[in-house]
């Protein structure tokens, strides 16, 4: 359980940093485009940090699924990263 | 040489031209410019990823691309071999997408960055006996257009500059009398000069373009209007 909180920290504290946004409007539900004023290079910079940081490679495929900071986890959850 | 004078520092990317690289370096040098050789095979992705790895190394950052590499390769179609168009392809096209997707990110980073492609006349005009030098020319342009789009809300102005007839060694190795026709139809009347391409790339990369993106900048004395 401490495993996935500290995934879900890492994961806002790379979008904070990316996306120039604040904590409280990293909630999970927050969608990157909507909510977050991200563009597609925003969630494409966003993604290769993310594919960096935890070693996981993310296809177009899984791309089209990812809409909020929730779905990043769990993809980063089932790929067992982290 | 044009860059290093605007107190740019200038890598020198090379293939097989080590001395004429060489000369370039020491020119800039004694201009009290500054420079370093950088040689790599465009055409090798992972000998691009490297080198610009290792620029963002010792630099931790690139602001300016100028993609001049490439090979030309003349023929009718029906006698142009499969491994022409296959190295036109891959040092003047594909040569160019590796080099523009390595400093892509670096640039986007950094919320600045000017890419200049090096292009041709005969992109817009076609030439009997170069549909695979016409083809990867006309390629880069769709290329440039593209990436302008996709990089322009992040500061990035991607332009293209298309010479005519220039007098380099590739026009040298025409035969006078094709050269007489080529230039019987510029209606400035002469070959441009190597310096009159490079100006126009410094222009682009000066704050004076900075509102200049997605453009084919032609320098041909008139040939193509």
């Amino acid at each position: 359980m401490r495993g996935e909180m500290e995934l879900e920290e890492k994961v806002i504290e790379l979008i904070i940093e990316q996306l120039n946004v604040t904590r409280e409007q990293c909630v999970p539900e927050a969608s990157f485009i909507n909510d977050l004023g991200a563009d597609s290079l925003d969630l494409m910079e966003l993604i290769m940090e993310m594919e960096e940081q935890f070693g996981v490679s993310i296809s177009d495929e899984e791309l089209q699924n990812i809409r909020t900071i929730q779905n990043v986890v769990d993809f980063l959850r089932k790929g067992g990263a982290a | 040489m044009k860059l290093a004078d605007a107190g740019i520092f200038v890598y020198i990317n090379y293939l097989k031209q080590e001395a004429a690289a060489e000369q370039t370096l020491a020119e800039i040098k004694s201009a009290g410019g500054m420079g370093a050789l950088c040689p790599f095979d465009v055409a090798d992705r992972v000998a691009v990823i490297g080198a610009v790895a290792d620029i963002l190394l010792d630099q931790g950052r690139i602001d300016i691309l100028v993609n001049s590499a490439g090979v030309v390769k003349s023929g009718l179609i029906a006698r142009t071999k499969e491994a022409d168009w296959d190295s036109l392809v891959d040092t003047n096209l594909k040569g160019i997408f590796n080099c523009c997707q390595a400093v892509s990110r670096p640039m986007i980073k950094q919320r600045w960055g000017r890419i200049v492609n090096v292009t041709s006349v005969v992109a817009e005009t076609g030439n009997a006996g170069q549909v695979a030098y016409a083809a990867v020319k006309a390629g880069i342009l769709g290329l440039t257009k593209s990436l302008a789009r996709e990089l322009g809300s992040r500061n990035i102005c991607v332009n293209a500059v298309s010479p005519g007839l220039i007098e380099t060694d590739m026009v040298a190795a025409l035969t006078d009398q094709k050269k007489e026709q080529i230039r019987s139809q510029i209606p400035l009347g002469r070959a441009g000069k190597p310096d009159e391409v490079a100006g126009v790339i410094a222009f682009l990369v000066s704050p004076q373009a900075d509102y200049i993106t997605g453009q084919v900048i032609r320098i041909n004395g008139g040939l193509y209007m």
